[in-house]
């Protein structure tokens, strides 16, 4: 299972937890299920924050393939001049 | 890519194609445009910098001479709450539309109340003199700590802050909240030999381009619209200027004009909402165009911030532990780019125990914009300032204590992600073998060291390449040419052609034209949209390809394309010559018809980019005045696809940092009126300012883009003002942690000292 690092200030929304490890193909299917599991925390990385896989921003991502040993984070949005 | 790429044109400097248009004055800017019939409109402003508006009269101006037409917020849709997409973050539609024309309150002084059409400039500011406004004046709110007092007043009477643990129970002027951490705290300062606290804070600065905001609307009988603007990105003002007016996007049409500086400043809308709307009510098209005091007073600027930090150090120089808090001035809607901030304050670093904590903070000023690497110069001058610091109370060499704390590949950035590969280590080492840092120092002279980073982005590019019947190409891309992208994406299509780059011409083109692209910034152009150019250019190839085994009467996968042609592969017992672009180009109707290539992408794998500064300043003892004596900017760009412009980019953000550092700020009275609101008063770096600023490009190349590429754009301006100020205090004896460092502070400090 690929493991979510959760933000550091929204850890409250996952029981305090700093990684989960969340079973999901894609980004879609990943996000589904730390729905089932955390749905205000699921909400709140969709609206705030940008998604990172392995190492990568991901903009707008939707069927982004996710490996079994993939690392995820959740960063605040970046933009640029 | 590959390391070991022979480059043909890539990695030359040949002449801009849009350069002789720029320096012959014929190139057209945003105020260069008109269409018979054409009105000019002129804006009215708040002069409060916070009161609601309890009245709005307009019957005199729409009744005086030349006057066609006037707008108030009340003509304007309500406009739903929702995140503006496109890579600038930190937006709301609701915010933007009440920042292009105030309803009910205006939050700034400048703050756009009404507009005006009329058949002449003079009319149109004669008629805004007759629009009655009536207003209750409200507290101001100018800095940080008047915002977050527990009396404050509010801004936005709604705002109740995000990213709380709890949520907000009632409304403040704190529009979010953001924590980052890490490890133990306590234990790593416990571990620390030396602790460097400090509050470091920086001004409101403006991205200062050249070239005021300027457009015109064109509103058409059948509800089809035009835009001809200036702009970093032409979708981008589609898509807002639609959602501000409640039109579709597809009924509107932008024309990016050439345009002059923009910085991150052009990446939203002011004029263009107000001058399409006029051009609706006036059924004539609208000029607009801002006085350099409107642009001061309504765009921009760079956020203020006051950054609260503590770093512990081993008597080794090691990073032990690390906490900053982080306030940025969002202006008058929220919006600051402190989330970007907290993320770049330890970058460089590899740091177990840290905190972060960032806030994004209205106060009664323009809303704040995207200006170069937004939010990371300011998080950066604060912990470069604190190494700077720790190295002169330990008695390291300042490259040196970087060099024991930098982050390389594999490291985790503070962040979270693992970094790929970087450059910070070859930028350190290079800083210490440059003449500059091996010289010594004339008499009085500070020295000082920074370190930059940015992350740099991908995003949404297309592009389209067409070969013409003699060969020739045509590169149709989307993003306005700013820092010099028609070289580089000319250069990127004749690498992967192998034609020469004069045979190509690469045309920036309108919303109708060019596929959807975003925005020209977050350094993404060379490297997102040179992506598109390239695979644009390799879906020729394969066509070339195709054509070329048809007429051979042979397989595809016998024939490659190699220096600029199709050959049979070796061994291939084909009796033919080589075709080249130019034979296919003429035979290509023919062959199946005209040779157009295609790509459009979301770019992933860009690559950060990391700097190391060199500044030699010299302090009058007498008046404070600080004299840049040398400075040089290292940078890894991946690869620099045309050298310079990368260095012209490290230049101008080593210049625009010089300026935050030493003399940029805006100056309010007590009521929140900006009081140096024109470029004689507030003071950017001039050629007789500044010494000639020395380059030298890195190469670690990115492999997340077919030729290696970094963005070069941001992360120029953001080790400046740390190594300025580092410099500053080493020639006058004193740490400064106040910019800017203007003659006034300078001379106080040394008072003090």
């Amino acid at each position: 299972m690929a493991k979510v690092h959760v933000p550091f200030d929204l850890r409250h929304l996952a029981e305090g937890a700093a990684v989960l490890e969340v079973r999901g193909t894609c980004y879609r299917s990943l996000m589904a299920a730390l729905r089932d599991r955390y749905p205000v925390l699921e909400a709140a990385l969709v609206r705030d924050k940008a998604f990172v896989l392995d190492g990568e921003i991901l903009d707008s991502p939707l069927l982004e393939a996710v490996a079994p040993a993939s690392e995820i984070h959740f960063l605040p949005r970046i933009g640029g001049g | 890519m590959s390391e070991a790429m022979d480059f043909k044109v890539i990695g030359t400097r040949p002449i801009r194609p849009d350069g002789v248009d720029k320096v012959t004055g014929r190139a057209s800017f945003g105020a260069d445009f008109s269409l018979p019939g054409m009105l000019e409109g002129a804006v009215l402003r708040s002069p409060h910098a916070h009161a609601r508006i309890k009245s709005i009269k307009t019957d005199a101006a729409l009744a005086a001479s030349g006057v066609k037409a006037v707008v108030t917020g009340a003509d304007f849709p309500q406009v739903a709450a929702g995140a503006i997409e496109g890579g600038e973050g930190g937006g709301d539609f609701a915010d933007l539309a009440g920042n292009v024309i105030a309803r009910g309150k205006v939050r700034y002084h400048g703050h756009a109340v009404a507009a005006v059409a009329a058949q002449s400039r003079a009319q149109a500011l004669a008629a805004l003199a007759l629009i009655e406004v009536e207003y209750e004046t409200l507290p101001a709110v100018l800095s940080l700590d008047a915002a977050l007092a527990e009396s404050a007043p509010l801004i936005d009477e709604g705002l109740m802050t995000s990213g709380l643990a709890e949520p907000a129970t009632a409304p403040s002027n704190l529009a979010s909240v953001i924590e980052m951490g890490n490890g133990d705290l306590d234990a790593g300062f416990a571990d620390a030999a030396l602790i460097v606290e400090r509050r470091y804070q920086t001004p409101t600065v403006h991205q200062g381009y050249i070239e005021p905001h300027a457009c015109v609307g064109r509103w058409g009988q059948d509800d089809q619209a035009m835009l001809w603007c200036c702009t970093q990105g032409a979708f981008d003002v589609r898509s807002m200027t639609a959602k501000v007016l409640g039109q579709p996007v597809g009924s509107l049409k932008v024309i990016p004009s050439e345009i002059g500086g923009g910085f991150g400043g052009k990446t939203t809308v002011y004029l263009e909402p107000l001058a399409l709307l006029l051009s609706k009510k006036s059924g004539r098209p609208v000029r607009m165009v801002m006085t350099r005091e409107e642009v001061f007073r309504a765009t921009g600027p760079a956020s203020a911030a006051t950054i609260d930090l503590r770093m512990g150090f081993s008597q080794d120089g090691k990073i032990t532990a690390a906490e900053a808090t982080m306030a940025y001035e969002a202006g008058a809607f929220p919006g600051s780019p402190v989330g970007p901030g907290t993320m770049c304050v330890f970058a460089p670093y590899r740091i177990a125990n840290f905190r972060i904590k960032g806030m994004d903070v209205l106060v009664n000023k323009p809303k704040a914009a995207a200006y170069r690497a937004p939010g990371a110069p300011q998080a950066l001058f604060a912990t470069e300032s604190a190494m700077d610091e720790a190295a002169d109370k330990l008695g390291i060499d300042p490259i040196e204590l970087r060099l024991r704390n930098a982050v390389e590949e594999g490291d985790s950035a503070i962040y979270g992600p693992k970094f790929g590969p970087i450059g910070l280590r070859a930028c350190l080492e290079a800083a210490a073998a440059h003449p500059h840092y091996t010289k010594a120092k004339d008499a009085g002279v500070g020295r000082g060291v920074a370190v930059g980073f940015w992350f740099n982005v991908g995003l949404q590019s297309s592009a389209e390449v067409h070969i013409n019947e003699d060969g020739t190409v045509t590169v149709i891309e989307g993003n306005p040419d700013i820092g010099g992208s028609r070289a580089s994406m000319a250069l990127m299509a004749a690498e992967t052609l192998g034609v020469p780059y004069e045979s190509v011409r690469v045309v920036v083109a309108d919303t109708e034209t060019a596929g959807f692209t975003n925005v020209t910034g977050g350094s993404r152009v060379t490297f997102a949209t040179g992506m598109a150019v390239v695979e644009a250019s390799k879906d020729i190839i394969a066509q070339c390809c195709s054509r070329a085994a048809s007429l051979w009467s042979t397989d595809e996968d016998m024939v490659e394309w190699r220096d600029g042609a199709v050959h049979p592969r070796p061994g291939v017992n084909v009796e033919a010559k080589p075709l080249s672009l130019k034979d296919l180009a003429g035979k290509a109707g023919r062959t199946g018809g005209p040779l157009l290539g295609k790509a459009s992408l979301n770019a992933r794998g860009a690559g950060p980019g990391f700097s190391v500064n060199l500044c030699d300043a010299l302090v009058d003892q007498e008046t404070g005045q600080v004299q840049v004596k040398a400075f040089t900017a290292i940078q890894d760009a991946g690869k620099a696809i045309h050298p310079s412009y990368v260095e012209g980019q490290l230049q101008g953000g080593a210049v625009q940092g010089i300026g935050w550092a030493l003399n940029e700020e805006y100056v309010y009275s007590p009521e929140g009126v900006m009081e140096n609101a024109g470029f004689l008063d507030y003071r950017i770096p001039v050629a007789s300012d500044l010494p000639m600023i020395d380059t030298q490009i890195i190469e670690v190349p990115n492999p997340g883009h077919p030729y290696g590429v970094r963005g070069v754009g941001e992360t120029p301006i953001v080790a400046p003002l740390a190594a300025v100020a580092n410099a500053v205090s080493a020639s006058a004896g004193v740490r400064m942690t106040e910019l800017p460092l203007s003659p006034p502070r300078v001379l106080e400090a040394l008072d003090q000292a």
